[in-house]
């Protein structure tokens, strides 16, 4: 029967959530108004209490989704979409991001974490930074509502529409025979097994916090404005900038690393719009903080503190909607589904940037402003300019990255405007980021001499500055000598990333003796130096050592043009191959099993009628310890394969990868994904993947017509192109599979046959019940030589004996390999820039903390 | 002038030069005819195709290429774009996955010695059930880095 009740608590939750957020931003925007202060009190009050109504609310949403969700309520679309019967309990929390129903929800759920802890922590900010709290609530409460106005209005998309309200089959149309709508489906959907990752379970978590966690500094300002506090919002402030900062880089990092580990781009950043959407906000709010430390010094670092951190927020609204409106449509990978709220996400968007941009507008005029000039040898100076070249950075990714919407536009205006993202993005991309990199990194080192040395004068700086900087000219050159680096730009690069660690490094130094707590920002700069040689070495050196070194004549289509790219070898099962300097050898399919800590060959297992579970054939060891014992059941994921590789280099030391295979539903039917495997060297890495397998684990292996061949004991034949000794025949007690009962035989041969390499052997049976005379033939499968063997009859009378065999495709596969040199380096400095940042946070949140012991008056600058 | 003012003409200056320039980059949706057209002026740019797989009557993919055991790296197929014109499409790398599957393709590359050869295959395949968008997938042939 189908449960309404939980999605009506659910969907009755949402619209609460929406009131109660409209509820709030009116109580704290009137308990601002000016009047007796009871009344304001009173104002206030209402507000706290319905904030903690939407807090129930959005719980209970959630609550209701999981356990849709949780107890497989089919009946529910998002469950049937999203989840199955078999998927573990920790995914499960991954089915509900993986819908854009549920990505919202959790951004709000952020909110409301975060609304609470800035009620309980800043009671003088609460009113004016709440009020923006709430009015971004009920917009993203609004995504999620589901409710149609006037008949045709649709607004937001609920995660509780049943699943009959979707689905265009038969049994959901009255007009039908079939027509039930008390319908369940029995199983659902499934979760994209390319989700069923850990990173896939932590990374979209971070990444909204991330995206939540922006909305507190741009709330700030808008209070600071409103109240005409500009310069107070930012103490408070810079602490919850510099989180969001460091959690949404952790969030981009962790998009990177799961790229680089699970999906076969061959690394960690693409480009892809979806990755721009996010790295621009990111940049953009880098640069607000930068400008936010110097506001107190300079009337321009505050103004532009304000301008950088409205375009912040604004800029995570446009993300949402580049992402979210199917706008993207051909140019992106992994954007959600049109959901058919483009319309309600411009508004989202525009509203914010409108009213944020009018509010400024009003209170420019205001805003403190000094008639001293700037000077060249100052600390705003290099700070404001590190900004701004942050700044311009992220305008050259979001500006190419909104091609699509310019094209979108101009056929607004011409219907065959004619624009299209740049053929090669990568190159695109990297052409400018190339210059920022360099720019930024050389600015980091500088900003940091300024700000922590009093150089009013040229002679000064030239002072500071000389030793560091021969000291980087050494170092460089001793780089540069030792890796053979010819490229002028990588030259350049890595002078840049040594000369800021150097002058970050030099900082740091300095501060540990006088103050370690403040020396967060120099460690952020040398992580984020560290990274970008990592980015230089690994993108600028990756090296495909896959390359195809056979001089064999490849096509035979003699039109084809020349250069090819060979950059995909093809190894035959158990035959080595030569590459670079590796031979390799493709050993056989394998599995995993539950508590095993290596891989199972896969003809060493059956599948039962559950796939998910399987019976040993062999006894199954791993490094000397016996796991599993013939017949024994295994758990298994029946999607995922591996493909294993055996690499021997010229000193003969032999390790193995395991890329993956994965059969993927969701991709469509028939559909597979393929995952890397890394070797992880201290100097590089070894990136694995197969692109192409035989045989296709959906449709198994192809065999040509049977052959039959009839031989007596020990003769010696041609089995297709292979020498065949037929050596003999013995009878057999039991199958690994099952025990033979009374009245039951099998015979089992043994063939030996010669291939290119080594001799095989085969061993196919004959199984006969006596009573009814019913045999039973399965067939014997030779992979490396591509046979299936039949042992076909007895004939008692003439001593000799039949098999069938079927030719087919031998086993293959077909991988690429690439080499990425110093990848560590990256993740090593974005450890170092992550812990920066842990650091300047944690002396931001106890700062402020000596200021807020006394209350001020809840309001100030009413009259 | 004060020297905000000149930094902010600097960086009005560098956004504009960073639009132009990124535009120059911008690449287009072309026929065939027009990729040819391109190709014959000298033109080498890379462009977007889009089209159709060519199929017979009974709904057959006709003229795919692609045999694994004699190169792994080189896969063929006969693209119909928007006007109708067919034409064959190298493309350096293996036989994407779920290439038969896909409804519309759009290919990125350029005509060398008269021959389309695209670095990247974008498919956009049918969802698997009705009343949701269809997937996009894109498939890369990298082209070596110079």
């Amino acid at each position: 029967m189908v449960n309404t009740l939980v999605g009506n608590i659910g969907h009755l939750s949402i619209i609460l959530a929406f009131v109660s957020a409209l509820i709030v931003g009116i109580g704290y925007f009137l308990s601002q108004r000016a009047q007796p202060l009871s009344t304001q009190q009173s104002w206030l009050n209402f507000a706290r209490i319905g904030f903690g109504i939407h807090s129930v609310a959005v719980i209970s949403v959630i609550a209701s989704l999981f356990y849709i969700i949780y107890n497989h309520l089919y009946e529910y679309h998002y469950a049937y979409d999203h989840s199955s019967n078999n998927l573990p309990v920790h995914y499960m929390i991954s089915c509900f991001w993986e819908g854009q129903e549920g990505s919202f929800l959790l951004w709000i759920f952020w909110n409301v974490l975060i609304g609470g802890i800035l009620i309980l922590t800043n009671k003088k900010w609460e009113a004016p930074v709440m009020t923006i709290f709430a009015v971004v609530q009920a917009f993203l409460a609004s995504m999620i509502l589901g409710v149609v106005f006037f008949g045709s209005f649709k607004v937001g998309s609920s995660p509780f529409i049943l699943t009959s309200e979707v689905l265009d089959i038969p049994v959901y149309d009255p007009s039908s025979p079939a027509y039930n709508a008390n319908f369940i489906p029995a199983d659902g959907n499934g979760l994209n097994p390319l989700l069923q990752n850990y990173w896939m379970v932590i990374h979209p978590p971070t990444l909204f916090l991330g995206f939540a966690l922006t909305l507190v500094p741009f709330a700030f300002v808008v209070a600071g404005l409103w109240k005409k506090q500009y310069t107070q919002w930012i103490r408070p402030n810079l602490p919850w900038a510099l989180l969001s900062a460091a959690v949404l880089g952790l969030g981009i990092l962790m998009g990177a690393y799961w790229a680089y580990e699970t999906l076969n781009f061959g690394g960690y950043w693409n480009w892809d719009p979806v990755e721009n959407a996010v790295y621009v906000p990111w940049l953009v709010l880098v640069a607000a903080i930068h400008t936010m430390v110097a506001a107190p010094k300079s009337t321009v670092a505050l103004k532009t503190s304000i301008i950088l951190t409205i375009a912040s927020f604004v800029l995570i609204l446009y993300s949402t909607f580049l992402t979210r409106s199917g706008i993207l449509g051909n140019a992106s990978v992994h954007s959600f589904t049109d959901l058919g709220l483009s319309g309600q996400l411009l508004l989202y968007l525009l509203s914010f940037l409108v009213f944020a941009v009018i509010l400024a507008i009003i209170r420019w005029k205001t805003l403190p402003s000094s008639d001293k000039e700037m000077k060249l040898y100052s600390q705003e100076f290099w700070v404001l300019i590190g900004a701004m070249i942050l700044c311009l950075s992220g305008f050259q990714v979001i500006n190419t990255t909104s091609f699509p919407v310019y094209s979108k536009i101009a056929q607004f205006f011409n219907p065959d405007a004619n624009f299209a993202l740049p053929a090669d993005q990568v190159a695109h991309y990297t052409k400018f980021q190339l210059w920022f990199a360099i720019i930024i990194a050389t600015l980091s080192g500088i900003g940091q001499l300024f700000w922590w040395n009093k150089l009013s004068t040229r002679e000064r700086f030239m002072n500071k500055i000389a030793t560091p900087l021969v000291l980087t000219l050494v170092a460089t050159s001793l780089v540069i000598l030792f890796t053979k680096e010819t490229d002028f730009i990588y030259m350049v690069i890595i002078l840049a990333a040594v000369f800021s660690i150097f002058m970050n490094g030099a900082t740091v130094v300095n501060l540990v003796k006088k103050q370690p707590k403040l020396s967060g920002g120099a460690i952020t700069h040398i992580g984020v130096a560290l990274m970008l040689l990592g980015i230089l070495y690994s993108a600028g050196y990756s090296k495909v050592v896959s390359l195809n070194t056979t001089t064999l004549v490849f096509t035979s289509d003699e039109d084809a043009p020349e250069d090819f790219n060979k950059e995909n070898v093809l190894l035959w099962l158990d035959e080595p191959m030569q590459m670079a300097q590796y031979r390799l050898t493709y050993k056989g399919m394998f599995i995993e099993a539950d508590q095993f800590p290596s891989y199972i060959r896969q003809r060493d297992v059956v599948y039962t009628e559950d796939p998910f579970r399987a019976i040993v054939l062999k006894d199954v060891y791993h490094n000397g310890k016996k796991y599993f014992t013939t017949g024994d059941t295994i758990a298994t994921q029946p999607e995922n394969i591996y493909y294993k590789v055996e690499y021997k280099d010229k000193k003969g030391r032999i390790f193995h990868l395991f890329p993956r295979l994965q059969i993927n539903a969701q991709m469509g039917e028939g559909g597979f994904a393929v995952s890397p495997d890394i070797k992880k060297k201290f100097g590089k890495d070894l990136y694995t993947h197969v692109t192409m397998i035989y045989p296709d684990p959906n449709e198994g292996r192809q065999w040509g017509d049977m052959e039959e061949y009839t031989v007596s004991l020990k003769d010696t034949f041609f089995l297709n192109d292979y020498v065949a000794i037929f050596e003999g025949v013995e009878p057999l007690k039991s199958t690994p599979l099952m025990q033979l009962s009374e009245g039951e035989m099998a015979v089992q041969a043994r063939l030996r046959i010669m291939g290119k390499n080594k001799e095989h052997f085969v061993t196919p049976t004959f199984l006969i019940r006596q009573e009814d005379g019913m045999v039973a033939r399965p067939p014997e499968v030779l992979p490396e030589l591509g046979l299936q063997l039949t042992f076909l009859n007895i004939n008692p009378q003439t001593q000799e004996f039949t098999f069938g065999v079927n030719a087919g495709q031998k086993d293959f596969i077909i991988m690429k390999a690439i080499e990425k040199p110093m990848i560590n380096l990256l993740w090593i400095g974005a450890i170092i820039m992550l812990v920066g940042f842990g650091m300047a946070i944690k002396r931001r949140f106890e700062s402020p903390k000596k200021v807020r012991k006394k209350p001020q008056p809840l309001v100030e600058n009413t009259a | 002038m004060k020297i905000t003012h000149i930094i902010a003409i600097i960086l009005i200056a560098a956004a504009i030069g960073i639009i132009i320039t990124s535009m120059g980059d911008a690449s287009q949706y072309v026929s065939f005819k027009e990729a040819h057209q391109m190709a014959a002026n000298g033109n080498g740019e890379k462009i977007h195709v889009v089209g159709e797989l060519k199929k017979d009557a009974a709904g057959n993919i006709v003229g795919m290429q692609y045999n694994p055991a004699l190169d792994a790296n080189l896969f063929s197929f006969v693209l119909v774009d928007e006007k109708g014109r067919e034409e064959t499409v190298y493309f350096y790398d293996t036989k994407p996955q779920d290439f038969e599957r896909s409804e519309k393709i759009v290919i990125i590359g350029s005509v060398k010695d008269k021959y389309f050869v695209a670095d990247k295959i974008l498919m956009k395949c049918p969802s698997k059930y009705q009343g949701q968008e269809g997937e996009i997938k894109e498939v890369e042939a990298r082209q070596k880095t110079s």
